[in-house]
């Protein structure tokens, strides 16, 4: 065979390929917001769920979705980032680096599930934080962490050697080097990462059905004293998320329209996810070009 | 093994000839005494002390892998953690090779310009003013001068004096690696290395920049590693030809070009290898 022909042979089975699936991603998407989209209203949106009657909404768990999403990043962003500058800026490739290298890729392929009840020990029943966000967001950090590490690692690894040479000849410290020069380079790399490891977090329900449990009891969206159990911020109260809650009506939803119900949830937490992607986006675009004048 | 039997011309080659600069009007600011850099157990450079002359330009010639730039790299220190440097490395008096020596005020007085011209993703002003304002230097006006007065000694600045604001990503090659030397020379060194500046420059760039340089040392010490040999005989005062780790033959320029003592120096300089 020519390799003319082997050439096209080659690009067409990687179209075939690539083309396959982008058809069933779309058929996927389109399914879940073909079934979806017609059951949302600013209603569903914003009523809380009801157990057995129908017109539920979803509100209260959108509303847990997010909070957790959010507690989950704060805890988990910083350990991910200092590990990573560690692994990659600091250490020497000794004995010490390798074990938490080999650690972090048993972490990463960790079931979620197991996750989930390693948290519902540790987090519920031995630090007796029972069923709370504070607990899910624990259990979420260890969830996302090695994955959150292992991409800004590979972040730091895109920014060219020469730049940390560039700071060091200037007489910057290796840490003025990292915060200043490196740093700022990566942020759309490292934002990257972010936003794929918070779509992950955001659908994520196996890690949470024993940790922030599978209730969502009404909250008072006037009141923003943490300490209160009816506030929204209340870190101790037990949140069912949306992806939760999609897989409990599923499973076990006696609601009459819990199909209905299960459909709408699913478009929104895709709608979500989405949006979420592009105003992060966005915003690394804007923080990038006033980082670096690009 | 590198020596070629049919260019030697003369029966009284040395093996080694190193002439230290002597010159009253340009002393010594910097050399090296018993310098050895290992990369773990192997030795990339021995016998290879030189003696640098102030407002002087000196040039690391040799082939590749010959060790210069592992040495140049060592004299601002740019090879700690990468290679084990022994020996004493005499700035103005001081061992700079010494443990407890801070290396980062050491290397604002001996700065570096690398082999590819690497930019900050930064503003072409922030790439030189960022690194003064964490030393301290806050004063917008004072801050103004200083990257006004770089990018002019770096030939830059009537280039770029519209654009300060922009990516200095956007610069070309040659504009890029004047920029690196405007940076260098912002934080106010003494010294100045530069690991073969022009190899990624075309000629025009590279003869602009050799221009620079040669301003440039009015102000500055200038020790330059270049594969390019005529670009040794245009700018430099002194030459030092390495090979294979050792430092074969030092002398003034014209001597090592025009009168080489040393039969690897010759088919070096006058290209039967390398």
């Amino acid at each position: 065979m020519n390799p003319k022909t082997q050439n096209k042979i080659a690009i067409g089975t990687l179209y075939g390929v690539a083309g396959l699936v982008v058809l069933i991603l779309l058929a996927l998407l389109g399914y879940i917001l073909v079934s979806g989209l017609p059951q949302l209203s600013w209603h569903f949106l914003t009523a809380p769920a009801k157990a057995f009657l129908k017109g539920g909404g979803v509100g209260v768990q959108l509303y847990n979705s997010f909070y957790l999403l959010i507690l989950a990043m704060l805890i988990s962003f910083p350990i991910a980032l200092g590990a990573a500058i560690y692994l990659y800026e600091y250490a020497r490739d000794n004995w010490v680096t390798t074990t938490i290298r080999t650690a972090i890729e048993i972490l990463s392929s960790l079931p979620s599930v197991v996750v989930g009840l390693f948290g519902f020990l540790f987090f519920v029943v031995k630090l007796r934080l029972g069923f709370s966000i504070l607990s899910g967001a624990f259990a979420l950090t260890f969830f996302n962490l090695p994955l959150l590490t292992r991409s800004i690692e590979d972040s730091l690894r895109t920014i060219d050697l020469s730049q940390r040479e560039g700071g060091l000849a200037l007489g910057l410290s290796r840490w003025e080097t990292i915060t200043r020069v490196i740093l700022p380079a990566a942020v759309p790399s490292i934002l990257t990462g972010v936003i794929l490891s918070a779509g992950r977090v955001f659908g994520e329900a196996a890690a949470l059905i024993y940790t922030a449990g599978q209730s969502a009891p009404a909250l008072d969206f006037t009141d923003w004293n943490p300490f209160n159990i009816s506030s929204p911020l209340n870190p101790m109260r037990p949140a069912e998320t949306l992806a939760v809650h999609i897989w409990k009506i599923n499973s076990e939803g006696i609601m009459p329209d819990a199909k209905a119900i299960s459909s709408g949830s699913s478009a929104v937490l895709v709608l979500a996810i989405l949006i979420f992607n592009f105003a992060a986006r966005y915003l690394g675009k804007r923080l990038y070009k006033r980082l670096t004048s690009a | 093994m590198f020596v070629s039997n049919d260019v030697s011309t003369t029966g009284t080659m040395q093996e080694r000839h190193i002439v230290q600069p002597r010159d009253a009007q340009h002393p010594i600011v910097l050399s090296t005494e018993e310098l050895h850099v290992f990369y773990g157990k192997k030795e990339a450079i021995y016998e290879g002390d030189l003696q640098f002359a102030r407002n002087q330009i000196t040039a690391l010639i040799g082939p590749s892998g010959s060790g210069k730039s592992t040495y140049l790299r060592s004299l601002n220190r740019m090879n700690d953690r990468i290679a084990t440097v022994t020996g004493r490395i005499m700035y103005r008096g001081v061992d700079i090779n010494q443990p407890d020596i801070d290396v980062y005020k050491m290397r604002r007085r001996v700065g570096m310009v690398f082999q590819r011209p690497n930019p900050f993703a930064k503003s072409i002003y922030d790439n030189i003013a960022f690194a003064l304002r964490l030393r301290g230097t806050t004063d917008k006006h004072e801050l103004d001068e200083i990257v006004e007065t770089s990018l002019k000694q770096a030939a830059l600045w009537n280039q770029v004096k519209d654009d300060l604001n922009k990516s200095a990503l956007a610069l070309s090659g040659g504009q890029a690696q004047r920029l690196c030397i405007a940076r260098a020379i912002a934080v106010k060194p003494d010294i100045l290395l530069l690991d073969e500046p022009a190899s990624a420059l075309d000629p025009v760039s590279t003869s602009q920049l050799e221009d620079t340089l040669l301003e440039l040392k009015k102000q500055y010490t200038i020790i330059i590693v270049t594969h390019n040999m005529q670009q040794a005989g245009r700018i430099s005062e002194y030459t030092a030809f390495f090979n294979q780790g050792r430092v074969l033959e030092y002398d003034t320029t014209s001597h090592i070009f025009t009168n080489p003592q040393v039969q690897i120096t010759s088919d070096y300089v006058s290209g039967n290898f390398g």
